[in-house]
């Protein structure tokens, strides 16, 4: 944001430049400089506000936390984190120990969520196009469709998936009552938040939470494709599967690019989903990287270790984003050749 | 020219002022002073059946405080599931209550991080002196050798509470006194259609509290008498296996209990649903489900065989909730004077009424209300048969590693999966293994 803004001050604040230096021969006694960098400053200090702001709110805390990962910070030392020993690159060493306990368990975790992030990432996108396609047309009741698909994204997180809970629950959760007592799916009632199907569990809640979000953002990008390529397409004789990867997905791209990444970057961070599903242990098929960090640091009181993780899944996270835009951008660049 | 100055002396001084403030935020790390006087800020505990509830008991006393001393106390009841996670933000940040209730058995951990005001002989003294409190409630205050992180506010024991009506009914005249007994019980019980014990089993603190116990009968612990993680000694998975083994083995703990970690298991027997429950204190939150005393009795929780006593015949830990003054405090005198009057006779009597506890002070235990049969037998559990969980600086580590390692053994007893010595040693090293390196 600031970057932008800053962009932006600098094209206003060029022109300007011209002004201030014919000023400036107007009244020699003063000299050219004071005026012109007073000018050229102005919108600097202008913004020194928000750039104060945006280092307090995000980058100091990001540095602080980079900091702690090297330092001991353990249940010893945090009343004064400043006595607390630094470990230099221990913590790091402890995490992506892979043949250590703690190594070992963030492997898992990282897995465990790559896996999850991947299927809800997609299913997200898949369910929430498909949704937006099949409502592009108008028909009675579509503006209370939409509303509808729109409550879960809606709805607090909190409240949502708490109400998951009950439904999830293994004597008297309306999940096991369908599945098992109605439709007589399952040999006995499964358990959902405990054991391995709690992965199943998660994913749902997390599909159901996130595809109106892909819902909303396809349904406003396809109102920017013109009806016209559909009519000429449908005059050519292209039929609706032809129609859709011919004209929409393509037209759809640059949504999609940024959707895409801003769910994965979602889903893969999500806290509130695992912690209110699981509490604050997460049974180990359903162990998120966030939680896990979580516990990691304020479970065990070791915040060092825990800032190390986070530090590690920020490089992640960073890695991840600067390959896709690089990748998808590129490609793009060309298909508009 | 006027309006370029004036708002670059906007931005300035607003960058001035925004960056004043954050610098605000930090306070002093070293001791408690007496700058603020005239009030305290108490955190409370949950023990009540809800906040509301909380806030309803204690309000009065707090008003009676003022009305003696002229401070005035901000109250802030905080839920169980927040309340260690304030505390630890807190001690970070230097900014917290005055005065504040723990779990007893965080006080070794939180007495290293060193947010707590030592109860040395002089503190001690201004309040009555330490001979007034329970010797074991005293036991579970910090670390041995060290002056108390805190003083002891509520006393609990576990119980059996059993249904009367259900007992009848199974023909059972008595309650079962060993384990042997109470699984024989559960077979008489099931005939009946009913379910025999409730368990908490995603809840990692209930399961460390009865593992703690299952423990203590098999002559083992978790720790080493130097103060060392020693989760996989024959005893401790002897006893984690015992207790697992009430749902895989025996099948008196419901399947459904695996996943039960909001005290459910107290409302189904509230409901008349399960015959028996292991919990400490539990009267008040019964009546409060609309279960009438007379409907359930309490007896001492089983043992492996004879009669609760000490060393193997232990059966629960010391429970109960402590009275803190947060280092930091800007009230030192009004901190010291509060503790000393939730820790006086009178309200000694009033509170563990309310909350259905045993007074932590010898001389407010005389109180006929403290000997109902149900309390009696908690005081005596207390008094002659109880241990205080392992007081080591890394036992909030303990507890979520191996109650988690307890969870995860009911999720697959709960599954239908074996669970054998092996499979249960095997989570306790993975436990032990993620325990601090020193």
């Amino acid at each position: 944001m600031t970057t932008t803004a800053h962009e932006q001050a600098g094209t206003t604040a060029a022109p300007r430049g011209p002004a201030g230096g014919a000023a400036a021969t107007r009244n020699p006694r003063r000299g050219p400089r004071p005026g012109r960098l007073r000018r050229a400053g102005l919108p600097y200090l202008l913004l020194l506000p928000a750039l104060i702001l945006e280092l307090l709110v995000h980058l100091v805390p990001m540095v602080i936390g980079a900091v702690m990962s090297f330092k001991e910070l353990t249940q010893f030392y945090i009343r004064d984190w400043g006595s607390a020993p630094w470990s230099g690159l221990g913590n790091y060493r402890v995490s992506v120990d892979f043949h250590a306990p703690v190594g070992e368990a963030l492997l898992h975790s990282f897995l465990v969520t790559v896996g999850f992030t991947l299927l809800s990432v997609g299913l997200c996108w898949l369910i929430g196009t498909a949704a937006a396609v099949f409502m592009q047309d108008t028909f009675r009741g579509r503006g209370l469709l939409r509303a509808l698909f729109l409550v879960p994204y809606a709805l607090p997180v909190y409240a949502a998936v708490i109400t998951w809970v009950f439904m999830f629950q293994h004597d008297n959760g309306l999940v096991n009552h369908v599945l098992h007592d109605q439709l007589h799916l399952t040999d006995k009632r499964s358990f959902w938040l405990i054991g391995d199907n709690s992965f199943y569990a998660l994913l749902t809640v997390s599909v159901w939470k996130g595809w109106p979000f892909a819902f909303l953002i396809v349904m406003a990008g396809l109102q920017n494709i013109p009806r016209e390529l559909y009519e000429a397409a449908a005059l050519d004789g292209a039929g609706m599967w032809q129609q859709i990867r011919r004209i929409t997905l393509p037209s759809l791209r640059p949504v999609n690019q940024v959707l895409v990444l801003v769910l994965f970057l979602w889903t893969f961070n999500d806290f509130n989903t695992p912690y209110v599903l699981f509490g604050r242990a997460a049974p180990e098929a359903a162990d998120l990287i966030s939680v896990h960090i979580y516990q990691a640091s304020f479970v065990t009181w070791n915040f060092g270790t825990g800032s190390a993780m986070s530090v590690l899944l920020l490089l992640f996270l960073l890695l991840v984003t600067g390959v896709y835009l690089a990748l998808t951008s590129r490609g793009r660049r060309t298909g508009d050749v | 020219m006027r309006s370029i100055r004036a708002a670059a002396v906007g931005a300035v001084t607003m960058s001035l002022a925004l960056a004043a403030s954050a610098c605000g935020g930090g306070s002093s790390t070293g001791g408690g002073d007496n700058a603020s006087p005239k009030t305290l800020t108490y955190w409370a505990s949950n023990q009540g059946a809800s906040i509301e509830i909380d806030k309803k008991v204690l309000q009065p006393e707090l008003d009676k405080f003022q009305k003696q001393t002229g401070i005035k106390v901000k109250l802030e009841v905080v839920p169980w599931t927040d309340l260690l996670n304030r505390i630890l933000t807190a001690t970070t940040s230097g900014q917290g209550p005055d005065v504040l209730n723990i779990g007893n058995s965080w006080s070794a951990s939180l007495q290293a991080t060193g947010a707590l005001l030592p109860w040395d002989a002089k503190n001690f003294a201004k309040i009555g002196g330490k001979d007034r409190f329970v010797e074991s409630a005293l036991g579970s205050t910090g670390a041995p050798g060290k002056d108390p992180a805190a003083v002891p506010l509520y006393s609990m024991a576990y119980g059996l509470y059993y249904n009367k009506r259900i007992f009848a009914d199974a023909g059972i005249a008595k309650p079962p006194a060993t384990w042997t007994e109470l699984v024989a019980d559960g077979k008489k019980i099931q005939a009946k259609g009913k379910q025999v014990l409730g368990a908490e089993g995603s809840n990692v603190s209930e399961n460390i509290h009865h593992v703690f116990v299952f423990a203590k009968q098999h002559g083992a612990g978790f720790y080493t008498a130097d103060g060392k993680p020693d989760f996989t000694n024959a005893g401790a998975v002897t006893a984690v296996k015992q207790y697992v083994d009430l749902m895989a083995k025996d099948k008196v703990i419901p399947a459904g209990d695996a996943e039960y970690a909001q005290n459910q298991s107290v409302s189904d027997f509230a409901k008349g649903r399960t015959a028996m429950l292991l919990w400490q204190s539990a009267s008040a939150n019964l009546a409060s489900q609309g279960m009438s005393a007379d409907a359930y009795g309490v007896a001492p929780v089983p043992v492996q065989s004879g009669a609760p006593g000490s060393g193997t015949q232990v059966n629960s830990m010391v429970a109960g909730i402590n009275l803190a003054v947060f280092r930091n405090t800007h009230n030192l005198d009004g901190a010291t004077k509060f503790v000393k009057f939730m820790t006086s006779d009178d309200e000694q009597k009033i509170l563990n009424k309310a909350y259905s506890c045993i007074p932590s002070v010898k001389s407010a235990q005389s109180d006929p209300a403290f000997g109902t049969p149900a309390n009696t037998v908690l005081k005596n559990t207390l008094a002659t048969s109880s241990a205080a969980l392992p007081q080591v600086a890394d036992e909030s580590q303990f507890e979520t590693t191996v109650g988690t390692a307890v969870k995860e053994l009911f999720a697959d007893a709960a599954a239908g999966r074996a669970v054998t010595t092996d499979s249960v040693k095997a989570k306790l090293l993975k436990a032990q293994q993620q325990m601090p390196a020193k």
